[in-house]
């Protein structure tokens, strides 16, 4: 692969992160179970959102099918998406979008802190006001893992079942192929390897302030979101987001 | 001071244009009005999340999805303003929630219809939010400090929204022919029942000149109805689409586009909860709100924790 193709790929896997994400945080939009929480989820939706945008911008810089940031959003098939399968799982219910949340929050704040020194110079500027919204999003949603965890006996069951769910999926975020080892090689992107033990700590420490037991199964090695296996539920998001666009091609909006 | 002395006093502060402020002294008649106006107004801008949420993961570029998102976000916080403003009269958020919920509190009409096209986004924000501001904009000079307050700021966001959906009509109406045909056929569905968002015609409001009285409100339905027609009609022209008012004619003495008769009969089955959306709209909230009490259950539930906990921190030392 040639380098603007690696790096291309690279970027894609990370804004594809954030666009499932954001997009999955915002079907919570107007039906919160609170009106402040309702407005934080969307912050958080609209802070990723526009992360997603910024790296997408810089992906397409050495794309050498060379197209625009909607082209990749909105008329790339299923198989094309780099995202982790963490991000596209369902909302499930406020335990379940919380701890997904947290999980990827404590991981962007890792990759963005780490990002600050690419060699880049769009993408560490980038990365450092980036990480001051990763930074915010992380105390909102831990301070909602504890207070699940440790509010009523309701609560701690529904977020120990996400816990279950969940952290066998974040195996995604620190695994490595060759192109993640050649991006972070040429100093451009974040080596995520590094920081997976950082993660792990930080997250148990969490859990146990949370009163919220260790997962009996902790990875699964069958995931392969960042070659573009997707579940059944991306699928699902791609036809709800893509079928306006795709239904007018070539119309602008 | 006697009961008669504070309501010459009340009314005489109405008369040289101050505020009124939630601790002064107001007839109970009047705090009972006011939670009911505001209280509507926060509902509205809460269920009126429900049209437009539809389309945000649909949205058919990255900036419409971002705007819409962050559109439709501002609306939960005007809510929860109005909210604020509602409980400085000594009314429970809780409260006025549950009333919604059990089908004693009313929201606006418009939001009882369905938004089924693209086209409606942009036509919510055009007109609706524009009708919105038109009524808000009286309510800044409201003679209640913490409504008039929350006015000036909403109308700002208001006035925002409206640009961005009248931008996302004039793209559709210089876009290809079906995004043309998208954009008459949203404002041929939303025209009237804009219209109507204004109440009912002065000699059927029933509230109005109490109001009006208590300079609550400075403009009559009938008044505003007619400020909102002459903002839209050149418009509409601007953006190339037709207004579905064929009896739609300019008076050349005042100035003023005068509209052909509104279908009262249809805003009536619409207060009545027998519009297209009615049932699902309050049914949405229900399950959100009802569907989120476990969470709200368990915050309380920690709070307390905490609370006990730094207590006996506190004996301890």
């Amino acid at each position: 692969m040639v380098w603007e193709e690696l790096r291309f790929q690279a970027l894609l896997r990370h804004a594809d992160d954030r666009l499932v994400l954001g997009h999955r945080l915002s079907e919570w939009c107007g039906h919160g179970p609170t009106l402040e929480e309702d407005i934080a989820l969307s912050n958080v939706a609209l802070d990723l959102l526009g992360q997603a945008k910024v790296i997408f911008e810089q992906s397409i810089k050495t794309d050498l099918k060379k197209r625009s940031v909607d082209d990749l959003i909105y008329f790339r098939e299923i198989r094309g998406y780099r995202n982790v399968i963490l991000v596209e799982q369902p909302n499930g219910d406020f335990a379940c979008t919380i701890l997904r949340q947290y999980f990827f929050d404590v991981f962007n704040r890792l990759w963005l802190n780490s990002l600050q020194s690419s060699i880049d110079k769009d993408l560490s500027s980038f990365a450092r006001s980036a990480l001051k919204e990763a930074i915010y999003h992380e105390r909102h949603t831990k301070s909602w893992v504890v207070r699940l965890g440790d509010g009523t006996k309701e609560s701690n069951e529904r977020i120990q079942e996400a816990v279950s769910v969940f952290y066998p999926l974040s195996y995604e975020f620190f695994a490595q192929d060759e192109i993640d080892q050649k991006v972070f090689s040429k100093g451009l992107l974040p080596n995520t390897a590094c920081f997976e033990n950082v993660w792990k700590e930080e997250v148990a420490l969490t859990l146990l302030e949370a009163t919220l037991q260790f997962p009996k199964r902790t990875s699964t090695q069958m995931l392969r979101g960042r070659e573009g296996r997707h579940t059944e539920h991306l699928d699902r998001i791609l036809s709800e987001m893509q079928s306006l666009a795709r239904a007018h091609p070539g119309a602008s909006w | 001071m006697t009961e008669a002395s504070r309501q010459f006093d009340f009314e005489g502060r109405i008369a040289r244009d101050e505020k009124i402020e939630p601790n002064d002294w107001m007839p109970s008649r009047y705090r009972r009005q006011l939670v009911r106006m505001i209280s509507q107004h926060a509902h509205s801008e809460v269920v009126g999340m429900l049209p437009e949420g539809n389309w945000i993961t649909r949205a058919p570029s990255l900036r419409r999805k971002i705007s819409l998102l962050a559109k439709v976000q501002d609306e939960a916080g005007h809510g929860l303003y109005l909210y604020g403003a509602a409980e400085t009269l000594g009314a429970e958020r809780e409260d006025l929630i549950n009333r919604l919920l059990g089908g004693d509190a009313r929201y606006s009409s418009i939001f009882n219809y369905p938004s089924v096209t693209w086209g409606d986004v942009g036509v919510i924000g055009w007109l609706v939010d524009q009708a919105a501001m038109v009524n808000q904009t009286m309510l800044t000079k409201c003679s209640y400090g913490p409504y008039a307050r929350a006015m000036i700021q909403i109308c700002k966001e208001e006035n925002f929204h409206k640009r961005q959906g009248m931008e996302i009509m004039a793209v559709l109406s210089a876009g290809t022919s079906a995004q043309r045909a998208m954009a008459q056929d949203a404002l041929d569905r939303w025209w009237w029942p804009t219209l109507m968002m204004f109440g009912p015609p002065d000699e059927e409001s029933p509230h109005s000149s109490e109001l009006i009285g208590w300079k609550v409100k400075m403009k009559s339905n009938d008044e505003l109805r007619q400020w909102f027609v002459d903002l839209a009609v050149p418009q509409a022209e601007a953006l190339d689409l037709q207004i579905p008012d064929p009896e739609l004619v300019r008076d050349s003495k005042t100035g003023h586009w005068i509209s052909g008769p509104i279908n009262w009969d249809e805003f009536r089955s619409i207060l009545e909860g027998e519009g297209p959306c009615n049932r699902e709209r309050i049914e949405s909230r229900r399950e959100s709100h009802f569907g989120g009490a476990w969470v709200r259950e368990a915050a309380r539930a920690y709070e307390e924790k905490c609370r006990k906990k730094k207590a006996l921190e506190r004996e301890s030392l």
